[in-house]
Parts: structure tokens; sequence; C-alpha cells
């Protein structure tokens, strides 16, 4: 029994944390924020070139074959730098054909989704809903709309959720898909709305229950270490900020106010890092108990960050109030974590539900 | 990551099992009339037995009455589930096995580690801890109980007198360790040194104090003039405080037992079960619902935080801040399971629990509802803990204190 990272993760960890801490410093995202219509390419081609789409791409696919935890510490490193990205609807594209997708699918997408050929999406939003979808084919084709999908104009691809637990995919190229960006908050994961009009689309064919499912876990999972990651380094920069910041001729860090505000926020963070990693390694190795920690994660690790985010703000006084503070991305990150595949207090209720009491 | 059981461990849960199926409860064949020895009778045995059989006080020399066993978390994770599957007695609680064991192990002289450690282990010698006194709380090292070295009837002597406060079951224990000033020219901290003394030694008066649930847990110990031997002390003459940091460092640790949140939450949830809440079982009510499940979220990151902790420990790596935390964390969780607790038993709150026995109804919880006040303050006080967290975890500058 061992509840650690191997010297292989920690390393690819660190990889790629040096990476961003070079390539997503604070003018670089302050740039990426400020044309969110852009994709970050630079960013995206370097997590090509580390090899993280194809973590969780079997082998036969041209991936790597790592487990969920593989990818859920990158998020981690991600959310750390607020890195903006389509990773999130990527990964969760690649692993819904992973899924449910024909083997004809696999080997036509998977090998480019790995290699980053090709960028993919996931559409799950219906007004008002992350899961349990209305939407549903007419015939072959789809009328109707989808709300919040990621980096979806950038998109080669987009797996779409319907009714009763099905997959769609649909192309770019697709007639009849119309496509219009949101006006988001959270600047670093973009979001459009994707309209249908009698657009072709093609079903992943082994969708199932199951399927659905662990594609919404591997989203609350990754979406519980991104808030890790954004949490802690929220703490760094209030932390930071204490030890530069003087009032009253000394740092302010030596205010007890302060410090225990700190010390609170801390208290709250540092031992989440063991609920996600638990989630992750539940969806590995232990898949009877998967679903219901991927909820407790997701609700718990979103909801602290946004809290810890917003305190980040306070310790930081009027500067953090402003739009070239980082400070802000975080929050607004934190925000997306938190609403995006449905809000914490939704979450609970499945883990209640789940757990049969 | 691996959080299976391997063959070699499922095999050795299969010797804790049926260690315990022979020996607790405790067998006729463990002596005359064992059936109705008194409880710590048994209680002693019984850890005999556990410790030859390697499975309680792994981590102290078998020189000194431990199992001395490699660490193991799995296996040590294995002998807490099945003994208290079992009910069996584990560590004897207390703050002689949670303070002074280790800090003997450390820091005692080989006399004095064969004459305490085994006895404290197996709960014949009960300790009371020697440290806050009136003036002297969060600021302990401005104690003014002092100690001179004396001429006895039996060779040299310490002889102390002053006043120690918040000694937990002083009434109960056979012996003290404590601080006291030995140098009076020295400067605050390195005046300080750390002492056992035997509480029946004349002039040491233990007077109980009254408590807010009624009890009387803590105690206020005088001493006149009260004597110990002059080797009755750990490490050197003003390196008390050094000695004593060691300890208070276990009591943290000890204190920060995820377990503990989990026990404490499970009972929660057996409660919810168990009552209505505005006309409906609690447990199908969606606020208390909900309440239940942000309360799992901090006790499971608290918990496989502290499997973090531990693999850590056993790779000999440094698991950082988070042990500045443990102690916080858990005391957290205990304020919202005493909070949540007081929702759920509504009217029972306005009775009290008897002060000796078991509580019929569900005015029991609270005693988690005032002992969750008490554990924010023993052992350093959660504004203390926040301090610490800040000053050593974050490296931000300490307050301005007097010396």
């Amino acid at each position: 029994m061992e509840f650690l990272l191997s010297a292989e993760q920690l390393e690819i960890q660190d990889t790629v944390k040096r990476f961003l801490a070079k390539n997503c410093e604070s003018t670089k995202l302050q740039r990426y924020i400020d044309e969110p219509q852009n994709l970050p390419t630079d960013i995206w081609q370097g997590l090509i070139d580390m090899g993280v789409p194809a973590l969780i791409v079997p082998e036969e696919f041209g991936g790597l074959g790592m487990e969920l935890l593989n990818l859920a510490i990158i998020a981690e490193t991600l959310g750390y730098a607020a890195a903006p990205g389509p990773l999130l609807g990527h990964s969760l594209c690649t692993q819904a054909l992973i899924l449910a997708g024909s083997q004809q699918q696999k080997e036509k997408w998977l090998p480019l989704l790995a290699s980053g050929e090709a960028l993919g999406s996931f559409a799950s939003a219906e007004t008002g809903q992350w899961f349990g979808a209305e939407l549903a084919l007419t015939g072959n084709s789809l009328n109707g709309s989808k709300q919040h999908v990621p980096y979806a104009e950038h998109a080669d691809l987009i797996v779409i959720a319907l009714a009763d637990n099905q997959f769609a995919l649909v192309e770019k190229s697709a007639s009849g898909l119309s496509i219009s960006p949101e006006d988001v908050t959270d600047r670093s994961r973009p979001l459009a709305s994707l309209n249908f009009a009698n657009c072709a689309v093609e079903l992943l064919p082994n969708s199932s229950t199951e399927a659905a499912e662990k594609v919404l876990n591997t989203a609350l999972i990754l979406l519980a270490a991104d808030s890790f990651g954004g949490a802690s380094r929220a703490i760094d920069m209030a932390v930071d900020y204490a030890k530069t910041r003087e009032q009253f001729g000394q740092i302010i860090g030596k205010f007890q106010a302060l410090k225990h505000q700190l010390a609170n926020m801390a208290v709250d963070v540092e031992p989440m890092r063991g609920l996600y990693w638990h989630a992750a390694y539940a969806f590995d190795r232990e898949p009877e108990a998967s679903s219901r920690q991927a909820a407790l994660a997701k609700a718990h690790l979103c909801e602290r960050y946004l809290h810890v985010a917003r305190e980040a703000v306070q310790a930081h006084g009027g500067i953090g109030y402003t739009w070239e503070c980082d400070i802000q991305v975080f929050l607004k990150r934190a925000l997306f974590n938190n609403a995006y595949m449905g809000a914490p207090a939704l979450h609970r209720k499945r883990a209640a539900d789940l757990a049969a009491w | 990551m691996d959080l299976s059981y391997n063959a070699e461990y499922e095999a050795f849960r299969q010797t804790v099992i049926s260690f315990l199926k022979a020996h607790w409860p405790v067998p006729d064949s463990a002596g005359e009339g064992a059936a109705d020895w008194p409880r710590p009778k048994k209680e002693a045995w019984f850890r005999k037995q556990a410790i030859e059989a390697g499975f309680l006080y792994r981590g102290v020399p078998k020189e000194f009455g431990g199992a001395e066993q490699e660490a193991d978390i799995l296996k040590a994770t294995i002998i807490r589930d099945e003994f208290s599957k079992r009910r069996a007695p584990m560590e004897a609680p207390g703050i002689g096995n949670m303070m002074l064991v280790p800090t003997l192990l450390e820091c005692g002289t080989q006399a004095q580690k064969e004459r305490f450690v085994a006895k404290t282990l197996t709960g014949e010698y009960h300790w009371a801890q020697g440290y806050s006194e009136p003036n002297a709380g969060s600021d302990l090292a401005s104690l003014r109980t002092r100690a001179e070295l004396v001429e006895g009837e039996n060779g040299l002597e310490w002889s102390i007198t002053g006043q120690k406060i918040w000694s937990t079951l002083a009434q109960y224990a056979q012996y003290m360790f404590v601080l006291a000033r030995t140098e009076p020219d020295a400067g605050k901290h390195a005046g300080i040194s750390y002492l056992l003394i035997d509480l029946k030694a004349p002039g040491v008066t233990i007077r109980p104090i009254k408590q807010v649930t009624g009890g009387k847990e803590f105690c206020e110990v005088f001493f006149d003039d009260a004597r110990t031997p002059a080797d009755w002390i750990v490490g050197e003459r003003g390196q008390g405080w050094t000695v004593s940091k060691a300890t208070l460092a276990h009591e943290r640790s000890s204190i920060g037992g995820a377990q503990t949140s989990v026990g404490l939450f499970e009972k929660l949830l057996s409660l919810a079960k168990g009552v209505n809440y505005q006309g409906v079982p609690a447990i199908e009510h969606p606020v208390i619902r909900d309440r239940l499940v942000t309360l799992e979220g901090y006790v499971q990151s608290h918990l496989y935080s502290s499997y973090r902790q531990l693999s850590m420990a056993a790779a000999k790596q440094n698991p950082g801040r988070i042990t500045l935390m443990n102690k916080l964390i858990n005391t957290n969780i205990g304020h919202m399971v005493a909070d949540l607790a007081k929702d759920l038993i509504g009217d029972a709150a306005l009775t009290m629990p008897p002060i000796k026995g078991r509580a019929e109804g569900h005015e029991k919880w609270l005693n988690q509802f005032f002992g969750s006040l008490g554990v924010a303050i023993a052992g350093g006080t959660s504004n203390i803990q926040r301090n610490i967290i800040a000053e050593r975890g974050f490296d931000l500058p300490r307050d301005d204190a007097q010396e």
C-alpha cells in the first residue's frame, strides 16, 4: 500500500510545470486572456510535444495507455498556472471515443487526438442541465442546441451527449452545424454554443449508461484536480503579496489577521489533494466507488477553490480587484470549475444518493 | 499508488484475526479467575500478549517493552481495523503514551527508559502533564514554577515550588512530567528543565477543576517544596524547552489522527439515520443530506491526506507544511460535527448527559458539542495553530513578542 505519485508521475508533472512557468507567466497569461477567441497555440503545442493528449489513449491507438491519475496530475498543474487551453474538452472527447466508439471510429480518431493533429471537444450542457440530455436524433440528423462547449470553434470534432446516454460525433465541416462564441467569464477556457439544423452526426455505437457515467466522472475528476492546482496557486499568490506589501511600517504578512486568513485558506486546500488523488485512483482501480468519489471530489474541491480564490482577492486589497492582477483569472477559473458539469450542491445530492443513505 | 492489500498483507490480517480470537475477550486460560478480573487487569494482560505478538507499540524498542517492528502503514491499518472490529484495547490511552514515552525514548537516560517506559505502555503507570500555569498558557515559556537542587535525605534532590493547571486526569495519575524554571538567571526559554515527579510526594496538592460539562477531567496541581530525585531530569539542565518541543510535536500529530474524524463522521451518520428533522427522517431531508456530504468532503480529504503523509513518512520523505495543519483540520471537523449534531438532536440539547456512565438519549452528543471546544484549546489553541502555519509553513515574520 502506497498513496504516493511514482517517480515517473512526478517527473512528467514537473516537466509540465516548468514548461508552464516559462510559457504561461503573467504577461503571457494576460495576453491570452485578452484574446480568448484565439487558440493558445504555444501552450497547446507544448502539451502535445510532452505527450499530454496521448496519456489516456490506449497504446494500440497510438497513445500511452496510462491511467486517469496521470492526466489528473497534469490538470492540477494546468490549474496551478490557470493555463488557457482545450485539454478539458479534448480529454472528454477522447474518453468518450475510447469508451463508446466503434473500432473503426477509434482507429480513425484516437491516433489523431493522441498526436494533437485533431482537436476534440465535448458538448454536454442543455439549458439548465449538464447531464440527462434531452437532445435526440430525428432520423439520422440532429436539430436543437448545446451550450458551453469548450473551444468549439477550434475543434475538428465534437462528441455530443444525447438522450438515453447516447453519444454522437460531429465534425467541424458538418452541414447544419453553427457555432456562436459565448461572452465567457473564464477566458482561460472559452465556451461556445452549438446549433444543429438537420445536422449530420455519427453515433458512437458502444454508448451506454456506464460509458456516459465514466465520461462524466472523468470531467469531475479533472475539474477537481484543476481546482486543487488553482487553489494552491491562489494561496501562494496571497502569501507572496503578504510578504512584499508594506503598511504601517511593516510587511502586512506580519499582521495576525492576515496570517490567520492565509492559514485558514491553507487548511482548506492542503488536504484536498488526497481527495482528488483518491477520486482518480478509484476511477482506475475501484470502479464501484468511482462515481461517488468523483462527485464528492468535484463538489468539495471546486467549492473550496472558489472560496479560497475569493479570499485571495481580498488578501490582495485593491490591486486584487483589478483586471491586470492575475488573481482575477483564478477567481474566474474557479467559477468555471464550480459550474461546469453541475454545481457542487448537485454533486453532493448525487453523492448522498449514491451512498444509498 | 496502490491501496490494495496483497497476499502477504491478507495473510497478516488473518494472523491478527486469529490472535484476537485467542486473546480477546481474555480467555479463562489467562490465569486464576480471569473471567472476573477487573477491566484494567484484563487490558494489561491483553496488551502484554499483543506486544509480544508484534501488534502494539510497534515503534518502541523491545528493550523497553515495545514490539519493535518495522514501520508499515498497511500493517498498522490492518491492526487498527481488526482490533476496533473486535473492540480490543489498543495502546493505553493518555498523555503518558502520547507524550512521555516518545520523549523518554528520544531524550531520556537508560535508567529512565527502563524504569518508566514498559509500565506506561501497559497502562500500569498513568501520567499527568505539568506544562500550563495560570499565567502561562499559549505563552508557555513564561512559566514560573521553579525547581532548585537541594540536599535531601537521599542525597541531592529537586525542590519544586509553584502551580500547574489543566493537568488532565492528574487526580488519577501516579507521576507527572513538569516544566520548571531551574536557571533563574538564564533567558526565558533557556532557564527551563524537564523533570519527572511522583505525585504522591509530600508537598504536592491536586485539586480537580469542574469544567463546562460538569465533569472534572482537569486539575490544578500545587507544589510546595515537593521533592524529586536529582536524576529525574530529562535532558540537561536548561534544555527542558527543547525536550518539551519534541513532546508537543507528538501531541499535535496524535490529536491529528484522521481516523478519529472518520469514526466521528460515521457516528453522526448513524445519528442522522435514527432521528427526525422537521418532521421527516433526518437522513431523507435534503438540507441534512447536503450538510452531511459537505462535511464528508472535509473528512475524506483529511483521511486521504493522512494516507499520503503516512506513505511519505514511510518512504522517508518530508510531507511539508501539511503536518502543521493536522490539528486544526481535525479541530475544524470536530466543530462541524458538533454543529450538525446539535441540529439533529433537537430538544435533547436541553438536558445534560450524566457525568459518569452512559447517556440514555441523544444528549450524549453534548459531549461532542462541548468537547470539541476543549480540543480546540488543548495542545495549542486554534489561533496558535494558525500562527504556526503562517510562521513556519509560510515563513511569515513572527509577531512582536516581549522576551
